[in-house]
């Protein structure tokens, strides 16, 4: 028996070393995010967005000469399936988990790679957050193995209400959040940010609904008018933001709109469909139209290949170039090599080339925060998904104005 | 308050009135063939999307009558071929077998379309807001919707109250064997009553389509809260569904137009008795927060003290 294991082994070794080319090892990146059920829309143009970039950086040659490989894995945007899924991922050899949607998925994402890291000596596994914004994962609850890529919540309604300070028709405020830490955190910083900046604003509302769970938001678009607001602020995104601005034309409702994720999957769609002309703006890190040349040549490429869901995403670009360098100057792809590269790294944001940093206290990238509106574009223009509609920039904060404190106490393997 | 009750009693009818729709053929599927049909709101959607897919071709109104059409079609054929060859293996096979329906209808929608929602445009020329009252608009599409509801309600009912095929229906759901024996087949009654009833879902989702969002998951949003309207509605009454769908539609509205909590009601009495530490975790949840949980809470209540449903006339 002991005979027959040896020799197995012996053969599993020189058949496996056989199978694998001697020339190019392949860098495991697994893509935790929804590609199933209600918020599949919006992970399935993540999962686009990260094979694209592997496919330019494969074809430019790779990385220190190692091809990108990227595998999706459906975390139904569940924490305990994601959990699942990543363990999934790292069995499969992976070592970069990248991850967005649902702040309760990536705060469980951290607690557990950390944990994973620490009982593990030698496993060095690093979770790249593309877009998860609740600020606890940067605060009481940051790690070394996490790099937060998205403005958080804060740094986000920081440049928002900066925005707003200076609108004098903005009277009364109506917040609709879904029910879950992201929404709150929104609603909370919202409410103290106003209050500071300009404490005339009235909030007249702060609606907290259950997350992808309603099919009509027509009952909570007559409570949003029967408050009398001019202004309405949600973190909403996927069908929870489609479902609602769609009600919110139905009706009539004329207020603007100040949001996080208009311009996500669904988004402008449901927006042209509200005929929402200059009503809806939001907050991110980037637009197609503002001119910047090797932007506009990257999402020209981009929206040819994703014909059907041409949105991009800045901040996946950010995410995985700032790690591509980090790789090459480290002249490795393991993460306890290339991430101290990573930690104060700075970078030209994708947008707009503005600068950005990653700041090393607490992994938190700072980057040019723009505000746009949506409405009809001029032929030569960049629409989005086909509506002929497209976003227009109404104001830019650079990074540095976009500093937030933090209270990471930051714990550093060694 | 006038307008917000206003609205919400509009809104809580269109939206009952659609879960009416899909829960018409639903009850009268599952009293005649005792097969829970998981997979009928699947049908929703597929007549959402062969909807979106000829008024791209054809426009909105011939979407309107050949989505259901096909999707009633395919829906026989799901019977035929399907249920009826699983159904000697009981009930518990018929189950599982809608069971899977969702997910392979699911994949195939996803395969053709995306899961991105499409763009499925309001007609034209139903385009413009209906009337507007209290500065609000109420669109016009959506009264249309709600009218066409009304209709196909009416002649469901008069289909099964005056018409000989109706009386066969209607014996087939609470004698099925003896109908049988009288020379009836059964089995076509049940192919007919099958594709009828998933057409039936299938108009809901032409109309739902263009109002709400035609996506992927539309299925699972919808689904659950069918089965809601059934049990609270009674066994194989029509009339029993549309009560329960009007019922769920607007307790789901009006909780959502109420801010009320624990806190509110019971907050000078009981705030020194300990109660409000007691219950501390629902204490200051509103009942709008607790709106989409309300039809569920519903459920178990009848199913505990009037499990025949409210006008259900059999109990199983």
């Amino acid at each position: 028996m002991r005979k027959l294991f040896a020799t197995t082994a012996v053969a599993l070794t020189v058949f496996g070393a056989a199978a694998v080319p001697a020339s190019a090892d392949t860098v495991k990146i697994a893509f935790v995010d929804p590609l199933s059920g209600g918020a599949a829309s919006v992970g399935q143009m993540g999962l686009n967005h990260l094979k694209f970039i592997a496919d330019t950086v494969n074809a430019a040659g790779g990385v220190n000469g190692d091809m990108l490989e990227v595998t999706g894995y459906d975390n139904q945007v569940n924490a305990q399936t994601s959990l699942v899924q990543v363990q999934k991922a790292i069995d499969e050899g992976a070592k970069i988990i990248f991850q967005g949607n649902g702040s309760s998925v990536g705060i469980a994402i951290e607690e557990f790679v950390t944990k994973y890291n620490s009982r593990n000596p030698g496993a060095h596994i690093l979770y790249m957050n593309y877009a998860a914004v609740d600020p606890a994962m940067t605060n009481e609850k940051c790690s070394y193995w996490h790099f937060a890529f998205d403005a958080n919540v804060t740094i986000k309604m920081e440049a928002m209400t900066n925005f707003i300070k200076d609108q004098p028709e903005v009277k009364k405020v109506y917040l609709i959040d879904q029910d879950y830490s992201f929404g709150h955190a929104v609603a909370d910083t919202a409410v103290s940010m106003l209050k500071e900046k300009r404490p005339d604003i009235e909030i007249v509302g702060n609606e907290f609904h259950p997350l992808v769970k309603i099919t009509d938001f027509a009952p909570y678009v007559a409570k949003i008018k029967a408050s009398g607001a001019d202004t309405v602020i949600t973190g909403n995104w996927g069908q929870d933001f489609a479902l609602l601005i769609k009600a919110a034309g139905q009706a009539g409702l004329d207020v603007k709109w100040f949001t996080y994720y208009a311009g996500a999957a669904g988004g402008p769609t449901a927006i042209k469909q509200a005929g929402l002309d200059g009503k809806v703006f939001q907050v991110n890190e980037g637009i197609a139209n503002l001119n910047y040349g090797p932007a506009m040549e990257t999402t020209k490429a981009y929206t040819e290949r994703y014909k059907d869901a041409p949105t991009m995403f800045p901040r996946v670009f950010n995410a995985m170039d700032m790690m591509v360098k980090a790789m090459e100057e480290a002249k490795s792809s393991d993460p306890a090599d290339f991430a101290p590269k990573l930690e104060g790294m700075t970078f030209q944001s994708f947008s707009n080339g503005g600068e950005m940093f990653m700041r090393a206290d607490d992994h938190q990238l700072f980057q040019p925060i723009i505000i746009s509106a949506i409405g009809p574009v001029e032929s030569g223009q960049v629409d989005e998904e086909n509506t002929g509609w497209g976003w227009k920039s109404v104001g830019e904060i650079a990074a540095k104005d976009t500093i937030v404190p933090t209270t990471c106490d930051m714990k550093r393997p060694g | 308050m006038a307008e917000i009750l206003f609205f919400s009693a509009v809104n809580g009818i269109t939206y009952g009135m659609l879960l009416f729709l899909m829960a018409s053929g639903l009850t009268v599927i599952f009293s005649m063939m005792g097969v829970l049909n998981l997979a009928h709101a699947s049908f929703y959607m597929l007549g959402a999307f062969f909807g979106f897919e000829i008024s791209r071709h054809l426009g909105f109104w011939p979407g309107l009558v050949l989505a259901p059409l096909i999707v009633a079609v395919i829906g026989m054929g799901v019977e035929r071929y399907g249920l009826r060859t699983v159904h000697k293996h009981g009930h518990v096979a018929e189950l599982l077998f809608t069971f899977g329906l969702t997910f392979v209808i699911q994949k195939l929608v996803e395969m053709v379309w995306g899961k991105l929602p499409v763009d499925y445009l309001v007609p034209p020329s139903l385009d413009f807001p209906a009337f507007t009252i209290f500065a609000t608009e109420y669109p016009a599409f959506k009264l249309f919707g709600l009218l066409a509801s009304i209709a196909i309600f009416l002649a469901l009912m008069l289909v099964i109250k005056r018409t000989r095929i109706g009386l066969i229906v209607q014996a087939a759901l609470t004698h099925p064997e003896m109908v049988g024996m009288l020379g009836h087949n059964v089995d076509r009654i049940f192919m007919l009553v099958f594709g009828v009833g998933v057409g039936l879902a299938a108009v809901a989702g032409v109309i739902a389509g263009p109002a709400l969002v035609t996506q992927s998951n539309m299925a699972g949003l919808l689904g659950p809260i069918l089965f809601v309207v059934v049990v609270v509605g009674g066994l194989g009454s029509l009339g029993g569904a549309f009560v329960a769908s009007l019922l769920i539609g607007l307790v789901q509205t009006f909780a959502v137009a109420f801010n009320i909590s624990l806190a509110d009601v019971f907050g000078p009495v009981a705030a020194d008795s300990g109660l409000a530490l007691y219950l501390d975790d629902i204490w200051s949840v509103t009942v709008a927060q607790v709106a989409p949980v309300l039809p569920y809470l519903l459920l178990v209540l009848i199913l505990i003290f009037r499990p025949r449903g409210l006008m259900g006339n059999r109990e199983s």
